[in-house]
């Protein structure tokens, strides 16, 4: 807890005004115009992705090379800038070089000294490296690119634009004005009211109206509040909150110190997982940065606000994501979930009225109080405003981050922007909601995108995961994946949890191993309501959604388990055999990669498979040039 | 353990609870740092730690047991960390996983005899964009077959046998 001793290194001697935050900005813009296609003193921006799975694909090293060769050449007037997440990550390494915007795709070390030497010395593209469109026609833009053309980004709009790791940049990009703005202009009801007014909700799951959470803990006495952040992103393939932190950190850290001046805090927490390694090393870098200029500390850009910030790790349990239990792990306890009521906003942190939002959620809040509530409420559906990024991911072409309307259909996320399903497969459901939603089938393509549509279709909007599945998953499998997740999860804090979770996962694998009965269905359904009904926290009472979804719209996959003993996906190990047709050649691949030795058969004559000996690992039909092999 | 061996382990976690203020708050920062520095979290530094914050040593164990990433027993050399996130998963993790504990003859979770790998699989690095993914160490592989399995670990056993 903060006390006056420790604020007293954190007043920076030199703290920031108005009207210096309005000098930088004018100076750094300068020096950012040619990114906003200005060609004023030759300057040239190379922009490199530097979010983790541009890094995990070598990002790094083409920066360093990059460095080298400029050096090399004493190119001046050329800067290497490390941003966040562009979004198409499916085509990472991602390098954009300006004032042009011609946008390299699939960059590798090698590629550099031809980016450098042909591009920028001598004005020839790299044409190999750009992306094509439908058409095959090469794109040379970031905008053209029909990924782009859907979205509107808003919690997104500095990713991949600024150096989240130099705090210039971003006030440059009007950052820390909707602070200034506040503190100068506002009470803080009047800003309580505004983000009431702009109809923000909850982007973490539930979707819980934003500003009613600050209204409760606004008025909620107590001489002592906090704020705090959930960036415990678990929901397995979900990143927007992590690529949010890593590309743009001190718009979460300006909508954090608005939100502490509008409920009454002065200390904010940020909890993020510590599998997020570089979104936590930027996130640090920004407080510091912040701090040492006077933004975090004692009187804020000369107000007499007082707000510090710091970080908490998890430790890698996915029910901390939820409230109550984040709470108990900033603590330093374990993550079990407590009774609600009372809600956080009455007795939160440390008993105190806390404000807890998601990363996202604060992404949102500067932009609004900059643009206005009518700018926000214009973007969205009736009940849903705004934007939703969502994490594409799974069988699908554009793998990567995206940021859209709310409202706009399921069909335009997955065939417009995510460019639809790759090898020729086709769309058989997208999951949304992580562990706690559902999956969404093809005849629901068309259904609008926003909180209450999702909920009457049995899934859910969740954080933004959006995984897509082709016609080789099989749905019962999906579920049991769910289940095994929830099961490990599951704190045990709860009966209904703790054992149903159990069970239905029991059920589960009962009818992939080919030995279901179909009342084994009737009980996976009373058992996932009693959880429902029953479980203390949202995360056993959402638990059994991917099962009751899956049961919903893929009944027939089920019984078809259970009554004929056989997976139509072709996925269950138990109810698959491999066999050998009369295509095979006999050119003996498949026998000299199977494990086990259960294939025979002489050169240049058909092979058999022992499915006593066989194993199932399907090496024989990834190894078989011919499609001799096939899976029943 | 052998006194002249607690006495260095303490002096290797004191330092780490004083930087974190004694504050029992801070209990999950300090098990990561002491994990960090000594590799895991044996009784005997669970007790230190619980003795420097005066607490009970089972509430620092319900800690420890709590949350995933902390663990009481020593890790091999190299940590296989396979993703088992739902973008993973669909695009075929569960073969890479079998392939992988076929090959070093473990499941996931435990360490091979001669102490040089542990295979675990884990929640989503959130390189969605290079599914499936696995690390070893801090080495991210993506876009995975089973078949590339192999040569990738061998390359980190070979490395072992040249050093």
């Amino acid at each position: 807890m903060i006390n006056s001793t420790q604020y007293a290194h954190i007043a920076a001697q030199n703290a920031m005004t108005s009207a210096d935050l309005k000098e930088i900005a004018q100076a750094k813009k300068k020096d950012m115009a040619v990114r906003f296609g200005s060609v004023q003193d030759h300057a040239v921006h190379i922009l490199v992705c530097g979010g983790t799975g541009c890094t995990s694909s070598h990002s790094e090293q083409i920066i360093e090379k990059m460095e080298t060769i400029i050096a090399r050449e004493k190119l001046h007037n050329v800067s290497i800038i490390r941003t966040g997440c562009f979004g198409l990550c499916a085509k990472g390494p991602i390098v954009i070089v300006h004032p042009e915007e011609t946008f390299y795709v699939q960059v590798k070390p090698e590629d550099v000294e031809e980016i450098i030497c042909g591009h920028i010395q001598n004005g020839k593209k790299v044409e190999r490296l750009l992306s094509k469109d439908e058409q095959g026609e090469l794109v040379d833009k970031l905008q053209e690119l029909g990924f782009y053309e859907k979205q509107s980004r808003v919690a997104l709009s500095n990713c991949g634009l600024i150096d989240p790791e130099n705090i210039e940049e971003y006030i440059a990009m009007d950052g820390y004005t909707a602070l200034d703005l506040v503190l100068k202009e506002k009470k803080p009801e009047e800003v309580v009211q505004m983000i009431l007014d702009s109809g923000l909700r909850g982007r973490g799951g539930a979707g819980f109206p934003t500003g009613r959470k600050w209204l409760f803990a606004h008025q909620a006495s107590g001489d002592k509040k906090y704020v705090a952040c959930n960036a415990d992103e678990g929901d397995p393939g979900a990143f927007m909150d992590r690529s949010i932190l890593e590309g743009d950190p001190h718009a979460v850290i300006e909508a954090m110190a608005i939100a502490a001046y509008a409920i009454g805090a002065d200390e904010g927490y940020v909890y993020i997982r510590a599998e997020y390694p570089i979104a936590v090393h930027r996130l640090q870098i920004a407080i510091d940065q912040a701090r040492a200029q006077g933004l975090l500390g004692r009187n804020i850009l000369g107000s007499d606000f007082n707000f510090d910030l710091f970080i908490r790790l998890g430790a890698g349990a996915f029910v901390c994501g939820e409230e109550t239990a984040l709470l108990n792990s900033v603590e330093g306890k374990r993550g079990t979930p407590r009774l609600r009521p009372p809600f956080p906003a009455v007795k939160g942190l440390f008993g105190k009225p806390t404000v807890l939002n998601n990363v996202e959620t604060y992404a949102n809040i500067p932009v609004i109080i900059r643009k206005g509530v009518d700018w926000f409420n214009a973007m969205g559906t009736e009940t849903s405003k705004g934007t939703k990024v969502f994490a594409l991911g799974g069988n699908i072409n554009n793998v990567g981050l995206v940021e859209v309307p709310m409202g706009i259909t399921l069909r335009e996320i997955v065939y417009d922007i995510g460019g639809g399903i790759p090898e020729g497969r086709s769309f058989k459901a997208a999951q949304t909601g992580g562990p706690s939603g559902g999956c969404i089938p093809a005849s629901h393509l068309d259904t609008p995108v926003d909180y209450e549509t999702l909920m009457q279709i049995g899934s859910m909007m969740g954080s933004g995961g959006l995984i897509v599945m082709d016609d080789s998953k099989c749905m019962v499998g999906i579920a049991k994946f769910f289940m095994e997740f929830m099961v490990e999860e599951s704190c045990g804090k709860c009966t209904p949890c703790r054992l149903g979770t159990k069970k239905i996962l029991e059920l589960l694998e009962k009818i992939v191993s080919g030995n279901g009965e179909l009342e084994d269905i009737d009980k996976m359904e009373k058992l996932a309501s009693t959880m429902k009904t029953t479980s203390l926290c949202a995360l056993g009472q959402t638990a059994a959604n991917p099962v009751l979804s899956t049961l919903r719209y893929f009944k027939d996959e089920y019984i078809a388990h259970v009554e004929e003993k056989c997976c139509p996906a072709g996925e269950c190990k138990a109810l698959i055999r491999y066999r050998i047709t009369d295509a095979c050649i006999g050119c003996t691949r498949c026998s000299k990669v199977c494990p086990v030795g259960a294939i025979t058969g002489q050169v240049k004559e058909m092979h058999s498979i022992d499915p006593a000996i066989c194993i199932k690992c399907g090496a024989c039909i990834q190894a078989c040039k011919f499609n001799a092999i096939v899976r029943r | 353990m052998e006194k002249g061996c607690q006495v260095q382990i303490k002096n290797q976690v004191l330092p780490i609870i004083e930087k974190n203020g004694y504050d029992r708050a801070m209990l999950i920062q300090i098990l990561h740092d002491t994990q960090e520095k000594i590799g895991y979290l044996p009784q005997d530094v669970q007790q230190i730690i619980a003795d420097e914050l005066h607490m009970p040593l089972a509430e620092v164990y319900s800690v420890v047991s709590f949350y995933a990433r902390f663990t009481t027993v020593p890790r091999g050399k190299h940590c296989i960390s396979l993703c088992m996130g739902t973008a993973c998963y669909v695009k075929g993790a569960e073969q890479l996983l079998e392939r992988l504990e076929r090959l070093l003859g473990i499941s996931s979770g435990q360490t091979t005899n001669d102490g040089q790998f542990t295979l675990e699989s884990c929640r989503c690095v959130g390189a969605c964009g290079l599914a499936p993914v696995m690390s070893v160490d801090e080495h991210v592989f993506g876009n995975l077959k089973p078949d590339m399995v192999d040569g990738i670990i061998a390359q980190f056993s070979t490395e072992e046998q040249t050093l």
